[in-house]
C-alpha cells in the first residue's frame, strides 16, 4: 500500500469522489490556488464550475452549499480554518442542521464542510480553534475528526457519500504524518465506528484527533514502566462509538480522555460522562480529562505549547490512576 | 393576450389571494380559541406580493420563504389540507407536525424552506440557483425576505454570491413597513431596499405590492433575465401588514400611523376584484370562487381535526436520514 500524508489523503479522497460522482463539487476561499495541497490539479481536471473560489463570505457560501444540496448536489465546502466556521453558525445551525427535521423529512442535505484545526503554530487565539464540541451539542450534524491518513481518506469518502451533513475537522498537527492508505476507489471507513489504535490492559485512553498521536507516545513511554495503555480513537464524534469505549473501559477499569479542545463541555467531558453513567461498576479509579485549559491560546510559542495535552500530562494522569507515585 | 392578462390566470391570482385570506382568517380565530399552539404570523394585506411573485414562477422553480409562512406555499399552489394539519401539529401536516406555523414549506411545490431565522433564506436561494445551474437546468430560485431581513448579513451574502456568479436567483423584499414593532424608516438606511441592488451591479426594482398584476410583471422580467443567464434581480414590493407581528399577543406592538387606513383602503384583494369586474368579469364567477374556497377551508379544517398527532417516535425522526433511537430513560416515561 502506498504511504501518503494526511493532506495527500484529503486530496485523494476529494479527487476520487469528484471523479466518481458529477453531483460532487467543491467551493471555498482560494481553493483553486491550492494553499495546503488538498486540491492539486483540480481546476485542470474538473474545471472551474466544479472547483469554485468563493468570496470571503462563509455564511453565504456555506448556506449556499445547503441550498445546492437540497436540490440534489453533493457539495464539499473547504472552510479553510475551523475558526472561520463562526461567521457561518447561522447557516450551519439553523439551516443545515435543522432543515431536514423542521420540514418533516422533506429536505435532504448531503454535504461536507471541511475545516482545519490550525493550532500549535503561533497563530494566536482567533486562528487556533478546535470547535467540534460546540457542534456536538447541535443535533443533525455528523462530525468526523480522524488522526491518521488512512482514516482521513476513508472517512472523508464516506462523508461525501453520506446523505446527512458532515463536518470534517482536520487536525493540522497530523498534516504531514504518513500512513499506508489503500488506493481502492471504494475504500471507506464507516462513520460512527471508532478504532483501537493500540491494545492495552491497565488504562483506556480515549483520544481525539491529534491527541491520539500524543497518547500513543505516552503509551510507548509508559510501557517501560509496566503500565499498559489501550488507546482508542473514536474517529467520529457524532455518532460516537460508545460501545467500543465502554467495552474497553469494562476491561481496564480506568479511563483518561485526551482532547486538544478546551475542557468545559468538551468531547472529553461527554465521553467521561458516558463512562460514568454506563460503566460505573467497572471503574477502579476516577475518570480523568487531559485537555486544553479554559484559557485562550497565546501567540508566544513558549506559553502556547504547554497548554495542549502533552505526553507528560498523559503520563502523569496514568500514574495517578494506577497509584504509582510521580517522580519527585 | 399576455400571460398576465390571460383570463384563467387572472382568476387564478384572485383565487390564490382569497385562499390565503380565508385560510388565515380561520387560522387566526382557531389560534385565539387555543386550538393552534405556538405563534401565528399572518400575511393579511400582503397577498398580492406573494401571489404575484409565485405566478411568475414555474412549478419546478425553487422558492425560499420566511416565518410569515402561510402565504408563500398557497401562492405557489399548495393545497390547504397539509397546511392546516401542520398548524394543528398533526402527523398529516406538511412537516409532520414538526414545523408549525412559521415553517409551512411544501417541497413538492418547489419550496426549500420557510425559515424563521430572519434573512437566513438568502444563501439557501443562492445555493439552489447554483445547483440548478450546475445541473444544466433552467430553473430559478426565488427568495422572499422582509424589510427587517434586509439588514441581515445573510441576505447580502446571498445576493453578492448570486450576483458575482450570475446565478438564476430573484430576491423579493416584501417591505411591509415593520420589523415586528420597528418601522422600516428606523431600520433601513437609505430610502429603498431596492436601491441596494446598485451595490451588487444588479437591477433593483420597486413595485406596488398591492397590485398583483404589477408584481407578477416585474418578477416575470426578473425570471426571464435569470433564465437567460443574466443573473439575479432585487425586487422590493411595497406592501403592508394588517395584523400584529404575531396575532393574539394581547396588544398590537406595531406603531400604526394615519397611513394605516390608506393601506387598508388599498386592500390587494378588493383592488383586484374591482379591476376584474371593470374588465368585464362576472361578479358571480368571483362569488363562486369565494364560496368554493370557503368549502376548501372547511374541508381542510375537518381533515386537520380528524388527523392524529404524531407518534412520539416522530420526535426522533429526520434528525438524520436514519431515525434515532429513543433513549431508554425517556421512553420509560412517555
Amino acid at each position: 500500500m502506498p504511504r501518503i500524508t494526511f493532506l495527500e489523503a484529503i486530496q485523494q479522497a476529494q479527487a476520487e469522489e469528484l471523479e466518481r460522482d458529477p453531483r460532487v463539487f467543491m467551493m471555498g476561499e482560494d481553493i483553486r490556488c491550492n494553499v495546503f495541497g488538498t486540491t492539486t490539479g483540480f481546476v485542470e481536471r474538473f474545471g472551474e464550475e466544479r472547483i469554485r473560489d468563493t468570496p470571503i463570505s462563509e455564511n453565504g457560501f456555506i448556506g449556499a452549499a445547503g441550498g445546492a444540496a437540497m436540490v440534489g448536489m453533493r457539495p464539499i465546502v473547504d472552510a479553510t480554518l475551523s475558526s472561520f466556521l463562526y461567521p457561518a453558525m447561522d447557516q450551519i445551525c439553523s439551516i443545515i442542521a435543522k432543515s431536514r427535521y423542521i420540514y418533516g423529512g422533506q429536505a435532504r442535505l448531503p454535504l461536507v464542510i471541511r475545516s482545519c484545526m490550525f493550532y500549535g503554530n503561533s497563530n494566536a487565539a482567533q486562528h487556533s480553534d478546535r470547535p467540534y464540541s460546540m457542534f456536538m451539542n447541535m443535533p443533525g450534524l455528523k462530525i468526523i475528526c480522524p488522526s491518521d491518513a488512512a482514516d482521513m481518506k476513508g472517512l472523508l469518502k464516506a462523508a461525501v457519500r453520506d446523505d446527512d451533513p458532515v463536518l470534517s475537522f482536520e487536525d493540522g498537527t497530523c498534516w504531514i504524518n504518513k500512513a499506508e492508505v489503500p488506493d481502492d476507489p471504494d475504500f471507506m471507513i464507516p462513520i460512527g465506528k471508532g478504532d483501537i489504535k493500540r491494545e492495552g490492559t491497565d488504562i483506556t485512553v480515549i483520544a481525539i484527533a491529534g491527541g491520539v498521536n500524543v497518547a500513543l507516545k505516552a503509551a510507548k513511554q509508559l510501557q517501560g514502566e509496566g503500565i499498559s495503555l489501550e488507546v482508542i480513537d473514536p474517529r467520529t464524534l457524532v455518532p460516537l462509538d460508545r460501545d467500543l469505549i465502554l467495552r474497553s473501559v469494562r476491561k481496564t477499569g480506568r479511563a483518561i480522555c485526551v482532547d486538544p479542545a478546551h475542557k468545559t463541555c468538551s468531547a472529553a467531558s461527554e465521553i467521561a460522562a458516558t463512562i460514568v453513567e454506563d460503566a460505573f461498576e467497572a471503574l477502579r479509579a476516577p475518570v480523568l480529562r487531559v485537555t486544553t485549559p479554559d484559557t485562550h491560546l497565546p501567540f508566544s510559542p513558549h506559553i502556547e505549547k504547554p497548554l495542549y495535552p502533552t505526553v507528560e500530562r498523559i503520563v502523569a494522569a496514568a500514574r495517578r490512576l494506577v497509584g504509582v507515585a510521580q517522580p519527585a | 393576450m399576455s400571460p398576465i392578462g390571460d383570463n384563467d390566470r387572472r382568476l387564478e391570482k384572485y383565487r390564490r389571494m382569497q385562499r390565503i385570506r380565508q385560510f388565515e382568517t380561520k387560522a387566526e380565530s382557531m389560534h385565539a380559541a387555543g386550538e393552534i399552539p405556538g405563534a401565528l404570523h399572518t400575511y393579511a394585506g400582503m397577498e398580492a406580493s406573494g401571489v404575484g411573485a409565485c405566478m411568475a414562477l414555474r412549478d419546478d422553480d425553487y422558492m425560499v420563504g420566511t416565518h410569515r409562512s402561510h402565504g408563500h406555499p398557497i401562492a405557489k399552489g399548495s393545497t390547504l389540507r397539509p397546511l392546516m394539519a401542520e398548524l394543528l401539529g398533526k402527523v398529516t401536516g406538511v412537516c409532520k407536525g414538526k414545523g408549525g406555523s412559521m415553517h409551512l414549506s411544501d417541497f413538492s411545490m418547489g419550496s426549500l424552506g420557510e425559515t424563521s431565522i430572519v434573512g437566513s433564506g438568502g444563501p439557501v436561494a443562492a445555493g439552489a440557483a447554483l445547483g440548478a445551474k450546475l445541473q444544466g437546468l433552467d430553473r430559478v430560485a426565488l427568495c422572499f425576505f422582509g424589510d427587517g431581513a434586509s439588514s441581515e448579513g445573510a441576505i447580502h451574502e446571498g445576493m453578492n454570491l448570486a450576483a458575482v456568479w450570475k446565478l438564476p436567483a430573484i430576491f423579493v423584499c416584501e417591505n411591509n413597513r415593520f420589523g415586528m414593532s420597528t418601522p422600516t424608516s428606523a431600520a433601513v438606511a437609505g430610502e429603498h431596499v431596492a436601491d441596494r441592488a446598485h451595490g451588487y451591479g444588479i437591477p433593483g426594482v420597486i413595485v406596488d405590492g398591492q397590485d398583483v398584476d404589477a408584481v407578477e410583471e416585474v418578477v416575470r422580467e426578473a425570471v426571464d433575465r435569470a433564465r437567460a443567464g443574466k443573473g439575479p434581480t432585487l425586487i422590493e414590493t411595497k406592501t403592508y401588514r394588517y395584523r400584529d407581528h404575531a396575532v393574539n399577543m394581547g396588544r398590537d406592538l406595531t406603531p400604526r400611523g394615519p397611513e394605516h387606513d390608506d393601506w387598508v383602503a388599498r386592500d390587494p384583494i378588493d383592488l383586484y376584484r374591482a379591476r376584474l369586474l371593470a374588465d368585464g368579469v362576472d361578479s358571480e364567477d368571483l362569488d363562486a370562487i369565494d364560496s368554493a374556497i370557503a368549502d376548501e377551508v372547511a374541508d381542510c379544517l375537518t381533515f386537520a381535526r380528524d388527523s392524529a398527532y404524531p407518534a412520539f417516535e416522530e420526535a426522533f425522526d429526520h434528525v438524520f436520514v436514519d431515525r434515532l433511537p429513543i433513549p431508554a430513560d425517556v421512553a420509560a416515561h412517555v
